[in-house]
């Protein structure tokens, strides 16, 4: 090894250096490596994770990787810090250097069916980690059904803010059409209730009536932004930014004003259909249609318009159509992510589909990174942790959100994973350039 | 009839009469120039002929179609094609992307297959990136296809917004000073270039340019425009002894 033989004069240098040695071997493990690895860790936790966090002094399994006690309780810090060493990062660490060579050569080997089949077994392995660890608690489930209701909102915000470039206010908006009216229709047809009295149809079809009900939700939602793109993309201009708004305010008092709906007080016992598989194969179709649609021709669409709409004209692309398009088609997925959040919270009002629920989506774009995939997942699991640490601080929480979208719009404006291009195929790939690097180093 | 017909076209912008009673007459396969001093309105007329502006006066007929008022998308879709004289290249999107792009109209997979991937799709992408790349060849950039066009050297970005302009597919072709800014060298690439693609495609060029040498050696007839109005009309020949042209571009001078 040269990199011995170099005299390190700093010592950060030296650091450096020796986390990327010791990281050189990690990079060779593929995605379904590192899914394998996470299953032995939640499974772990399964097993011997309460009487663990017994031992480390605390009551119970810290929820979040020890975030949530950061603020609430930091005497529980250390604590918290080893338990996670010692469930996720040290058994991940050994699964995934171990089983290298072998999930590199299952990977390969998925690879030569149809590219179906290495999705299927990766999501088939993400639904089991995330199953298990949301087994742990109550907490956990919530967290990790609204993460992935975020996903959706924040990806689909992504395809207005970030890929066609404009600056879209109303998702809130379209989150409380959807989440409306997908409650209306649970409630109605297949609960006996209050407010909407007997059901009109047995009670145990409505699980499975339930994504009618969404795509319901979603298709009022992208009605309601019909009203939003039709005086915004008429003319040139950033007419957008504010008539959305202006919608966001609208809805929310159209809501608080229709005393059917519960008015002010909203609605509340919806049926619980969101469940996590439901919510997982509602995000995992959402990222996929998305994502097609943003890396086809008709897609990229939206940033000819965004880089030089002129240009995008000149060249035969209907300008007036992509953008009309593209703001439905988000709309329509901030309506499916609201009937699903309507049915996780089991109780929604005017209120929940205001102001903040706005500054925390766009802290989720903008933070995450435009134009990206990846930079929406991101932002949005990322966000959510952080939402969740700073939960004690309650009211002032919603001080820290706004002055931190502020600064990301100040110090990085596009976000931290921005402009990137998520290819499913690459994902599955085994890693093996890496593999037969290592192989050198050992021989 | 010929293939691209503009007839008493005249343009107002607020009180400034940009173009006064600009006639064309190009026939398929021709190519013509247009020259003038700077302001003269040259690109004015370009980008009333593909519906940036509608002209206040006068109308554009496009192979027997009326089209003075369609919007630039149809009209770049119905075979008029143009480069523009500051590039106007897509910043986040790749060399094959942008000649791709300029396919928009012509891919019929429509939304079902943009979100779901249907092989139908998978098809039509890939013919089209077949010929995204045989234009990037033709112009000589298809070694940068993945680049992100900001990286390129500039001559090398003006022959990408030519193979863009080609991806449509055009009748008519126009280019707003394809030289700008190049070098010599550059220039002669760029006549060899428009020279080939002229012999292979056959469609009527009309171009703009300030290179009295560029647009000698490739027109067949050339315009003079000062003050958005049409002072001569001629085969290069005749242009070049004509002494309102000279005057016209000689008392640019003395004014500047
Ligand atoms: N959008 C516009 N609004 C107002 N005036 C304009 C507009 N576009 C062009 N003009 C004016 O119209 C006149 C003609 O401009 P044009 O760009 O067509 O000239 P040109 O012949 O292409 O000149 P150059 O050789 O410098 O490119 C100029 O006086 C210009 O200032
Ligand atoms: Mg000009």
């Amino acid at each position: 090894m040269t990199t011995d033989s170099l005299p390190v004069n700093a010592s950060q240098n030296g650091l450096r250096a020796r986390l990327a040695r010791f990281w050189e071997p990690y990079r060779s493990v593929p995605l379904l490596g590192w899914l394998i690895a996470l299953l032995v860790s939640v499974g772990l936790e399964q097993l011997v994770g309460r009487p663990l966090a017994w031992a480390l002094g605390m009551s119970k399994i810290p929820a979040l990787f020890g975030i949530v006690v950061i603020l609430d309780k930091p005497l529980l810090i250390p604590s918290a810090l080893l338990y996670t060493i010692l469930i996720y990062l040290l058994p991940m660490a050994i699964v995934a250097r171990l089983l290298t060579g072998f999930s590199n050569r299952l990977a390969r080997r998925l690879l030569q069916y149809p590219l179906i089949v290495s999705a299927l077994v990766h999501l088939v392995l993400a639904y089991a980690v995330l199953y298990l660890w949301t087994d742990i608690s109550d907490y956990r489930l919530l967290v990790a059904r609204l993460t992935m209701i975020a996903i959706i909102v924040t990806l689909s915000l992504n395809v207005v803010n970030g890929y066609m470039g404009e600056f879209s206010c109303s998702h809130p908006g379209f989150m409380s059409l959807g989440a409306y009216t997908a409650s209306v229709f649970t409630l109605v047809l297949f609960i006996n209730d209050n407010r909407f009295g007997e059901a009109i149809l047995p009670t145990s079809w409505g699980p499975f009536f339930f994504p009618i009900g969404l795509i319901l939700g979603g298709v009022v939602s992208a009605i309601g932004a019909l009203l939003v793109a039709i005086p915004s993309f008429r003319t040139r201009g950033d007419y957008l930014a504010i008539i959305s708004l202006a919608f966001m305010f609208i809805v929310k008092s159209l809501f608080e004003n229709l005393e059917v709906f519960g008015g002010a007080r909203g609605i509340s016992s919806q049926p619980d259909y969101a469940t996590l598989p439901v919510v997982f194969v509602w995000t995992v179709l959402s990222v996929w249609i998305i994502n097609n649609f943003v890396r086809s021709t008709l897609g990229k669409a939206l940033n000819a318009v965004r880089d030089d709409e002129m240009a995008a004209e000149a060249m035969t692309v209907n300008t007036r159509k992509t953008k009309m398009v593209a703001f439905l088609f988000a709309a329509f997925w901030a309506g499916v992510a609201g009937g699903l959040f309507a049915h996780v919270l089991r109780y929604i009002n005017p209120d929940t589909f205001g102001i903040r629920k706005l500054a925390e989506v766009l802290a989720m774009v903008y933070f995450g990174g435009l134009n990206s995939v990846t930079g929406s997942i991101v932002g949005a699991v990322g966000l959510t942790l952080i939402s969740e640490a700073l939960r004690p601080l309650e009211i002032y929480k919603w001080i820290i959100i706004p002055v931190m979208l502020i600064l990301i719009m100040i110090y990085r404006p596009t976000g931290l994973v921005a402009f990137t291009e998520f290819d499913v195929k690459s994902l599955f790939q085994p890693k093996e350039a890496a593999e037969k690097g290592a192989d050198h180093g050992a021989a | 009839m010929a293939l691209l017909e503009v007839h008493n076209m005249t343009h107002w912008f607020g009180g400034l009469r940009a173009v006064h009673n600009f006639n064309l007459t190009l026939e398929a396969g021709q190519i013509r120039g247009l020259i003038g001093p700077n302001g003269a309105g040259k690109t004015t007329i370009f980008n009333l002929i593909t519906g940036i502006y509608h002209p206040t006066e006068g109308r554009v007929v496009l192979d027997g179609e009326d089209i003075t008022a369609l919007s630039p998308n149809q009209i770049a879709d119905r075979g008029m094609s143009r480069t523009f004289q500051n590039l106007r290249l897509w910043r986040y999107l790749t060399v094959l992307e942008h000649v791709k792009m300029a396919r928009y109209s012509k891919l019929t997979y429509g939304l079902v297959g943009a979100f779901f991937d249907t092989p139908k799709r998978e098809a039509e992408e890939k013919a089209s990136t077949e010929m995204a790349m045989e234009l990037l060849e033709l112009v000589g950039v298809a070694h940068w296809a993945d680049q992100l066009v900001t990286s390129l050297p500039y001559g090398a970005q003006r022959r990408v917004e030519l193979a863009r302009a080609l991806a449509t597919e055009p009748k008519v072709l126009l280019l707003d000073e394809p030289t700008a800014g190049m070098n010599p060298e550059e220039l002669i690439q760029m006549m060899e270039i428009i020279r080939k693609v002229h012999s292979q495609f056959g469609m009527a060029i009309f171009l703009i340019e300030h290179r009295m040498k560029f647009v000698m050696e490739l027109c067949e007839i050339i315009q003079t425009l000062n003050f958005g109005e049409v002072i001569a009309e001629g085969t290069p020949d005749e242009i070049r002894n004509n002494p309102v042209v000279i005057e016209a571009y000689l008392g640019k001078e003395v004014e500047t």
